[in-house]
């Protein structure tokens, strides 16, 4: 998007959101805006029904777990302390605009936002998903159950903490003639190891 | 009197017309559909955790096997996710290469559906001569990066390689003597730029030839108009992208209102639907075999006069020339440091997204400064396109839920990832 479209939307949405928004900020010609929890619901209303803004289609939501951003590196980000997270990401077929928002869950240990299901009903598999992958909550959704994860899973695979090759694991048992989980028997290993090197890494003098 | 109850009766996960690892729960009232309950996540591989594990470049194979019947598609919007965040410049050579291959991707991707939807609903002949043409394609896609599938060809920062100037011949076997070997090699005498030439002249009959089979079939409408009736209102506030939203009659492509690589420089028209049933939808994407046929053949035209390079020469992001590599002691690092430890990509997050065959594609990738993903999210437009089964199917009966299925153009590789 160019960048005079993206500064007449960041305007427009400085001036209809007012003191709702808590950061907005631009980059690569897009444009991400963050509110609280609290006001989630009115303002994705807000961004859907004003006409200069005009956000009738929800493309994505995506869960997101921040325990471990940067941690690598002494941890530099600026973010808040929270840990989960939901990304929406918003389109405009009338004006062409594109909206990213990111709304952090009040509570880490029990992540809860509102459903904007009655809002966009498109969101639907997409909270789903998040619950599956994430256990972020979404209240007022009317039938959260797991998606992606096996029927009976435990846990939330995405988070950060959950090892890679999981916990369990899944066989054919002859004696009991059933199908059976145990725990699983793979060496966590990683070949490459995940590094950020420090600015300027690299760059010849 | 007899009570009379609802049934529920599960379809699939291995129905033939289940398109891979669909399990449906149809919620029946004789035989029309109260509520279908998709259960998805049969072929959930968890590729955005997988991801967070790996590289930036060892991630690439894995995003052919999302949307496996248009694998170049979904390469090409993680590539272009990577090269935002790194503001990497990709070589003009390189754009046109991936715009061509993007539709010939579109072609595969929409002779499958085609193939499938029709025998789906009943109808053999398509699928088989849908089969042929996708040979050609995939020879295309075999003779530019070795396979005919999982192709890995385009890279952050360009594509792999250039297009060759042969193409792979037919050898006589128990099956293809000498002399029905050299008709079959008859158009694989040049580069793979006259193949797709001869094949973008060859195709437009091709589709005349399915519009004979399929566009005024008595059966066909019968089975197709009517169906699956969604408005564009309902359709924008249902996330469906694509010939879906397309064949609502909401003229949107990505292509058009949001030019990525050069579609900006080529000449093209968006095919809109008007009921929004699904003999739009096959409508739609009809047309699109033509328009996809009109890109192909201006890529050709450019490709043909405009020699380059192909992949930018940052060898921070792109490896060196193998023959460089052995001689020159620096590229040689950039080679080791580039395979063993990847590139790093700089803090920040984007949103990339593409006019995939089946809607728009896009990845949102976090990076926190590391040299693999903090976070890969892939919207994939099947999965958008799937939950609003139950609202597309109620009200209609069993077989037109395969019908609608097939109009959906259902890929569990993207839907599950």
């Amino acid at each position: 998007m160019s960048s005079s479209r993206l500064e007449t939307l960041s305007f427009c949405l400085q001036n209809v959101l007012a003191d709702k928004l808590v950061t907005t900020s631009e980059r690569l010609g897009e444009l991400t805006i963050s509110v609280r929890q609290a006001d989630l619901l009115w303002t994705m209303e807000t961004l859907r029904d004003h006409p200069e803004l005009d956000f009738e289609m929800l493309i994505d939501l995506c869960g997101m777990d921040y325990s471990t951003y940067g941690a690598e590196f002494g941890s530099t980000s600026d973010r808040t302390n929270k840990r989960f997270a939901a990304i929406y990401h918003l389109l405009s077929i009338r004006h062409n605009h594109r909206l990213r928002i990111r709304i952090f869950a009040d509570d880490d240990e029990f992540p809860v936002l509102d459903s904007v299901i009655n809002i966009w009903p498109s969101v639907n598999w997409f909270e789903r998903e998040a619950f599956d992958l994430y256990g972020i909550v979404f209240t007022g959704h009317p039938d959260l159950r797991r998606i992606l994860t096996d029927y009976g899973f435990i846990g939330s695979p995405f988070r950060k903490d959950f090892p890679l090759s999981g916990n369990v694991e899944m066989r054919y048992d002859p004696d009991q003639q059933r199908v059976i989980y145990q725990p699983v028997s793979i060496e966590p290993r990683q070949i490459i190891p995940r590094v950020i090197r420090e600015e300027h890494y690299g760059e010849s003098e | 009197m007899a009570e009379i109850r609802n049934y529920t009766m599960n379809f699939g996960p291995q129905h033939p017309a289940a398109h891979g690892v669909l399990r449906l729960v149809l919620e029946l009232d004789g035989e029309v559909v109260q509520r279908a309950d998709p259960h998805i996540g049969l072929l959930h591989r968890a590729t955005e955790k997988l991801a967070e594990y790996k590289t930036y470049i060892q991630s690439v194979p894995y995003m052919d096997r999302l949307d496996y019947v248009s694998m170049m598609c979904n390469e090409h919007a993680y590539v272009m996710a990577i090269e935002k965040l790194l503001q990497l410049e990709v070589p003009l050579r390189a754009q046109y290469i991936r715009v061509m291959f993007d539709e010939i991707t579109r072609i595969l991707n929409h002779l499958l559906w085609l193939g499938a939807h029709a025998l789906d609903v009943g109808a053999m002949t398509v699928f088989l001569y849908a089969f042929r043409d996708r040979e050609d394609l995939m020879d295309c896609y075999e003779a530019v990066s070795g396979a005919r599938l999982h192709a890995a060809y385009y890279r952050p920062g360009g594509v792999y390689r250039d297009l060759p100037e042969s193409m792979p011949q037919y050898k006589a076997s128990k099956i293809h003597d000498e002399k029905s070997t050299r008709v079959l090699n008859e158009n694989r005498r040049g580069s793979l730029l006259d193949f797709i030439e001869d094949f973008t002249n060859r195709f437009p009959t091709y589709v005349d030839e399915y519009e004979t089979l399929l566009t005024d079939n008595r059966i066909w409408k019968q089975r197709l108009v009517g169906i699956g009736v969604v408005s564009p209102e309902r359709a924008k506030a249902l996330g469906f992208t694509g010939p879906m939203l397309r064949g609502s009659g909401v003229e949107w492509d990505l292509r058009k209102k949001q030019p990525y690589e050069v579609y900006d420089r080529i000449d093209f028209d968006i095919p809109v639907g008007v009921n929004g049933d699904c003999y739009d939808r096959y409508l739609v994407r009809i047309e699109e075999f033509r328009q996809s046929n009109r890109i192909i053949k201006q890529c050709v035209d450019w490709l043909r006069k405009n020699p380059g390079p192909v992949i930018t020469d940052n060898h921070k992001v792109a490896p060196p020339a193998r023959v460089e590599m052995k001689q020159n002691m620096e590229e040689l690092i950039h080679h080791f440091k580039l395979f063993t430890e990847g590139f790093h990509v700089p803090p920040g997050e984007t949103y990339a997204a593409i006019e995939h065959p089946k809607g728009e594609f896009g990845i949102y990738l976090v990076s926190d400064g590391a040299n693999m993903p903090y976070r890969l999210k892939i919207r994939a437009p099947g999965f958008a396109h799937l939950a609003a089964l139950d609202e597309m199917a109620r009200g209609h009966m069993i077989a037109d839920v395969v019908a609608i299925i097939g109009t959906q153009d259902i890929v569990f590789g993207e839907i599950d990832r």
